[in-house]
């Protein structure tokens, strides 16, 4: 049918059948409402960077080192690390003070790249906001480090692939101390079942 | 039982309760001009109030419509502390935004005709309310000749889109008034004709007059409204069109048309008078709205015998809703047209469509409102619009562009 004005009629038509239709079809409303909705992220999505704990405790499961390449490497330099040392001043393997400052931070992933030791990774929070302009934007420590589990959670098989590396990692080193260890037996052992020589013997 | 017949009774005509209530006061002793004070201020308030409250409600279903009409949710989040509430609280949080928002006037605007525009354009938006039948024997101001007065009074809120304009001295402004005026001025004259042709059938210019016109019920069941004719099925649709260009409605919002000319007459203002300016446009939409069904829906008169229970002014505000909804969902449906396109359509189309219309109710009326008058009017009004439509859309036909160049 086509009469004048039936193009604005056809118009109607489909605006009604969208007006209905948002109704009874939930999967045209694409809105996701949200603070009680959450988007479901994709897994390489990134944020900023976090770093990454074993076990229960934070400080005792820290897998960083305090070696500085992502200092280093960190091309708008947001990150800032002090080693930590003991009571008689010698360096310890852990930082004292590793702070990043998300305002700078630009999530080009480049200390994760770096890192030899898995140690610092891409995080997916993005409810970041603050009433405070600058320090509640630099986190210390104590907000970067989150659980091992936590990184399965949001990043599974880049976490599967680093936890399956580490346990290969371990297995190979168990096996390289029992051989070690075994083999130290069987020298002691030898040792052992060596008559020793005297020098009565020899003479 | 006596109190809830008592109930429905008051429900059923309100104006009765006010009487009671007059009577009441009479009974202490009230001199009599007091009484019709306090009577006309009680009618101002109720219909003053009404209409607020369906602004708000607009202001909020036309966004939620809308929003559906394109697959959104619309506002949905301001409620009453917790409960939300549909966000149909939106207006509360609009209007303290408004109140307390800066009123800026530019220094060099016509310091006290800004300040008036508001107030005037305000005005006959209320005004025109005095003479709408919104149920049975519910007229605020049962004139002889409330269409005229409509009318009359409605042209006044030309002047303060021109004040607007010409008193915030920016171009935009000015431009945006001058296409309203040239909008509202081309407009007006289908919208009176089609006026004119209900008032012209029914013999009267006086509202009620008109809606008792169109009561009662042919074969029993079907009604006798002006809407369910040829012509006045026309008419309907012309008066309906202009009244969207009246009121300023997409698809003819130019004035503020706001890719080209900002916000128009209303691009220097804020706060509280912008909040009146665009009070003042859906109120008089209302009003227009209900002059619509007035004249051509039947008025406060139920569709069917037996829904007469239903309080007649239930049926005048379920249709005046019914109209802004269809107006809502016109803006969803339509882009904005082009100012030369727009005038021509007014001029060329819808004023000839309205003479046509003129004239089938006139043959519809002198030959005898039978089966004959009936093809008749169908006739005068469906051969003109079939001729005129068609030479429209040809004129206005969007070809495949051709580039000259690049092919």
């Amino acid at each position: 049918m086509n009469f004048p004005g039936s193009g604005i009629i056809k118009g109607l038509a489909v605006t009604a059948r969208n007006f209905a239709g948002s109704y009874f079809e939930k999967d045209r409303l694409t809105t996701e409402q949200y603070p009680e909705e959450r988007p479901k992220l994709p897994e390489n999505s990134r944020s900023f960077p976090f770093l990454i704990y074993d076990g229960e405790d934070p400080e005792a499961g820290m897998r960083c080192v305090s070696c500085k390449i992502c200092e280093k490497e960190c091309p708008p330099q947001c990150i800032y690390i002090i080693q930590d040392r003991d009571a008689a001043g010698k360096a310890i393997k852990r930082p004292k003070i590793f702070d990043i400052d998300i305002s700078v931070c630009m999530s080009c992933q480049i200390c994760v790249e770096v890192c030899p030791f898995e140690s610092i990774r891409m995080d997916q929070d993005y409810e970041l906001s603050s009433f405070d302009r600058f320090g509640s934007l630099i986190l210390d420590k104590s907000k970067l480090l989150k659980s091992n589990a936590y990184y399965q959670s949001i990043h599974p098989t880049e976490a599967a692939e680093t936890d399956a590396r580490f346990e290969a990692d371990r297995k190979k080193k168990e096996a390289a101390a029992a051989a070690k260890a075994a083999a130290a037996e069987k020298a002691a052992a030898e040792k052992a079942a060596k008559p020793p020589i005297t020098p009565e013997a020899g003479a | 039982m006596n109190i809830f017949l008592e109930l429905v009774h008051f429900l059923q005509a309100p104006n009765e309760l006010l009487r009671w209530f007059i009577d009441l006061l009479g009974s202490f002793g009230l001199p009599q001009w007091i009484l019709a004070i306090i009577s006309a201020l009680i009618i101002i308030g109720t219909v003053i109030g009404v209409f607020l409250g369906l602004f708000a409600l607009m202001s909020v279903m036309e966004r939620k419509i809308l929003a559906r009409a394109q697959n959104r949710y619309g506002p949905n989040r301001v409620g009453f502390f917790c409960w939300r509430l549909c966000g149909l609280f939106q207006p509360v949080a609009d209007g303290i935004k408004m109140i307390t928002k800066e009123d800026l006037v530019p220094r060099t605007a016509d310091q006290v005709v800004h300040l008036l525009a508001p107030v005037v354009m305000m005005i006959p938006a209320l005004m025109v309310l005095a003479i709408i039948p919104y149920g049975r024997d519910m007229v605020p101001a049962d004139l002889n000749a409330g269409i005229l007065f409509f009318f009359a009074v409605g042209a006044g809120t030309e002047v303060a889109v021109f004040m607007a304009g010409w008193a915030s001295n920016n171009k935009y402004s000015v431009l945006g008034a001058m296409r309203a005026i040239a909008q509202m001025i081309s407009y007006e004259i289908p919208l009176v004709i089609a006026a004119i042709i209900a008032a012209m059938i029914s013999g009267s210019l006086s509202p009620s007059a008109i809606v008792a016109a169109q009561g009662g019920f042919a074969w029993g069941f079907v009604p006798q409204w002006f809407v369910l004719t040829p012509w006045g099925f026309a008419a309907c649709l012309l008066f309906y069109i202009a009244a969207l260009a009246e009121s300023n409605r997409s698809p003819f919002d130019l004035p503020e048309g706001e890719s080209e000319l900002v916000a128009g007459h209303l691009t220097e203002y804020s706060g509280f008078k912008y909040a009146t300016f665009f009070m003042a446009e859906y109120i008089g939409m209302f009003a227009v709205c209900g002059m619509l069904v007035t004249l051509f829906l039947g008025g406060w008169q139920a569709p069917l015998p037996f829904l007469t229970i239903i309080p007649s002014w239930c049926w005048f505000f379920g249709k005046v809703c019914f109209v802004a909804f269809t107006m809502v969902w016109v803006r969803a449906t339509l882009p904005r047209l082009r100012i030369d396109h727009m005038l021509a359509f007014a001029w060329k189309f819808l004023l000839p469509m309205s003479f046509a219309a003129f004239i089938s109710a006139a043959c519809w009326h002198y030959a005898g409102r039978g089966p004959l008058a009936w093809l008749l009017s169908l006739a005068i009004v469906g051969i003109p619009y079939l001729v005129l439509g068609t030479a429209f859309s040809n004129r206005f036909a969007v070809s495949r562009r051709t580039y000259q160049f690049s092919e």
